[in-house]
């Protein structure tokens, strides 16, 4: 078991993301402090890029924000470093192939092992293509979280077979945003994981208020937040911290009751 | 092609997890119509009822005498229906999507050749289409924008990053992941997740079946050297593909270098970039250190692209093809001189091409021949000349 699965073990996790560097590097470093504080199971920080095509605007927007305060791959690791003094939840960077493809990804995966970074979630590289990653990511103990999607279907067994830390369920089509409405039957995604494997599913996309997240942590392992937070982060700037305070136990406390 | 989608190192299929279905169902329904004698006989006719091919292989005579070296031909895709090459690749991709049960196609452009096409191919065989174009091409293109409206195409200006065509490409992919089921992303170049740098190239191979028929039939022999202008790669690669295997012939590729290659405004990938893992591939992209996309330029809305399919960096890797910048400047006096030259207005992207000829046909014997792809027609490009050269006319 990995650092990021045993965060499922006891109860129900609640997992928020937030992209490094929005609106600066010392806001983000505060708002994983409260977070993590606050009962963020697990903590997912997106490392920004320049063509994020798995994302809606929400999230497109934070990371040109976050690029254009000058934010790196480095200063990242950096913040990294000073968070591991504070806080011991498992750390996911979130980013694309490219960024890490063109770092060096044996020498990314040796600093994320270094920092304290448990794993990566790296939507643009499928099952087909991991190799890309794997190798560096068990070298150095970095696990590789795979997504299933609702247009897996056969796909879900295979992915689900190989999974390390806990298995990404996207619960509906598109890019991430909040949505009103999951139509997706998430229930009978997650039984066909369970029939494989025990590696813990966790829900993202779309969920924002706590009766979603209550939902979603009900029929799975855990609720993933990520474009209901950063727009918290755009409205309030560098003022943000206990707003997304307030937010993530609200949400913690729903994914409890479910 | 060493695995699936390779081309050496290059390739691949970098997409998101939810477009993973949809990618295979692609490749296996290729895989399977591009045998099928029906399928291939539906082609063939479109092609040549609908597009008016085989394409004209001109020899241009007069520009041949004026640069003094050796024998220019003139590839000329400007004639086909819808004023490009882009009508080649979407008469197959689309015949393919009605094929798998698709109703809707989809699809990014730059310059808006390969919208107009698209919107084309889709009004033509009752398909819903919806174009992707970066706010800024929609300004510089307007004329465009309006053609795939008439055709019964929605187009939606891109308002993210650099509003460009890489900005097209990437809403494009976004809008594929939410409605995939009844929708085909009809690329519109040698470029993205396998199997598409595939598909298009066999597409557009047609151009280089026809001119080594015709060059063999006119001069008796192959050409010295094939040139083509590119951007992700699709005309150079349906230019070069039926040569590939002819040792004797020079395959040059003309990149879009802007303002020049040593400044930061050009958008030159094999000069300036370096490998990375974008759109969907592994290849050569414009980026700087931390693997984040450059901003590039090109007064070509259609060569105005940061990577280069990944054929294309095998090629460049294994020494088979050249790439060679051309500035802005090259590139307007390489539009002007067909123009005055031939009687034929080239597309800004093709004067690429024009330019490279100009710089060696003269070094070259009178006894060698060059081939050069007209890609498409200059009309839309004429009232951005105009602006060019300080004389204000709008569309």
């Amino acid at each position: 078991m990995s650092r990021i699965s045993d965060a499922f073990a006891k109860e129900k996790a609640f997992i928020p993301f937030i992209t490094g560097g929005d609106p600066d590097i010392e806001t983000s470093y505060e708002l994983i402090k409260a977070m993590a504080k606050q009962g963020a199971d697990v903590i997912e920080i997106g490392i920004p890029f320049s063509d994020p095509i798995a994302e809606g605007p929400v999230i497109q927007e934070a990371d040109l924000r976050a690029l254009s305060a000058g934010t790196t791959t480095d200063a990242l690791f950096d913040m990294v470093t000073r968070l591991r003094k504070e806080i011991d939840t498992p750390l996911i960077f979130m980013t694309y192939m490219n960024p890490i493809y063109v770092y060096g990804t044996e020498r990314f995966m040796k600093r994320c092992s270094e920092v304290g970074i448990d794993g990566v979630i790296v939507p643009d590289v499928p099952f087909e293509e991991k190799a890309e990653l794997s190798g560096a990511c068990k070298q150095y103990g970095v696990d590789l979280i795979s997504m299933i999607a609702p247009t897996s279907k056969e796909r879900i067994e295979r992915i689900a077979k190989e999974a390390e830390g806990f298995i990404y369920c996207v619960s509906s089509l598109g890019v991430t945003g909040v949505r009103s409405e999951i139509t997706t039957d998430i229930g009978a995604m997650v039984q066909h994981v369970k029939a494989v494997t025990d590696t813990p599913v966790a829900v993202g996309f779309g969920i924002s208020t706590p009766e979603q997240a209550k939902k979603m942590a009900a029929l799975s392992d855990g609720a993933i937040v990520g474009s209901a937070i950063v727009k918290l982060v755009a409205k309030y700037g560098k003022d943000a911290v206990p707003y997304v305070a307030d937010y993530v136990k609200s949400m913690k406390d729903a994914v409890l009751q479910a | 092609m060493s695995e699936t989608g390779r081309y050496g190192e290059y390739g691949g299929q970098y997409v998101p997890e939810t477009l993973m279905n949809a990618v295979h169902e692609l490749e296996d329904a290729y895989e399977h119509y591009k045998n099928d004698p029906e399928f291939n006989r539906e082609l063939e006719d479109l092609l040549k009822n609908y597009a008016g091919r085989p394409s004209l292989l001109y020899y241009a005579e007069k520009m041949t005498k004026d640069l003094g070296g050796a024998k220019i031909y003139l590839k000329r895709e400007d004639l086909n229906h819808t004023g490009s090459h882009k009508i080649n690749n979407v008469l197959g991709q689309v015949l393919l999507a009605k094929k798998m049960g698709k109703t809707r196609v989809i699809a990014e452009t730059g310059a808006g050749q390969h919208g107009v096409a698209t919107a084309t191919a889709a009004a033509l065989m009752g398909m819903e289409c919806e174009i992707f174009m970066g706010k800024e091409d929609t300004e510089r293109q307007a004329l465009n924008v309006f053609r795939m409206e008439l055709l019964g195409a929605k187009v939606h200006p891109v308002t993210t990053g650099t509003m460009t065509l890489k900005d097209a490409v990437n809403e494009a992919m976004r809008e594929w992941t939410s409605r995939v089921d009844d929708t085909l992303y009809v690329l519109g170049s040698v470029m993205g997740p396998h199997p598409f740098p595939m598909i298009v190239r066999d597409f557009q191979s047609v151009i280089s079946k026809e001119s080594r028929q015709q060059i063999l039939e006119a001069e008796g022999k192959l050409p010295d050297a094939v040139v083509a202008c590119v951007g992700g790669g699709s005309n150079a690669m349906g230019s070069f593909y039926e040569y590939i295997k002819d040792e004797g012939v020079a395959l040059i590729g003309c990149e879009a270098a802007g303002l020049g290659v040593n400044n930061p405004k050009n958008a030159a990938t094999v000069a300036n970039g370096s490998m990375g893992i974008f759109h969907g591939m592994k290849s050569l992209f414009c980026q700087n250190e931390y693997g984040q996309i450059a901003p590039v330029y090109s007064i070509s809305a259609g060569l105005d692209y940061p990577g280069i399919g990944p054929e294309h960096a095998w090629l460049n890797e294994t020494g088979r093809a050249t790439y060679v910048p051309i500035t802005d400047e090259e590139a307007v006096e390489a539009f002007e001189y067909l123009s005055r030259t031939e009687g034929i207005i080239p597309a800004i992207e093709s004067a690429h091409a024009i330019a490279q000829v100009m710089k060696i046909a003269g070094t070259m014997d009178k006894d060698q021949i060059i081939i050069a792809t007209v890609s498409g027609r200059g009309d839309k490009d004429v009232a951005a000349i105009a602006r060019y050269r300080g004389v204000e006319i709008y569309e």
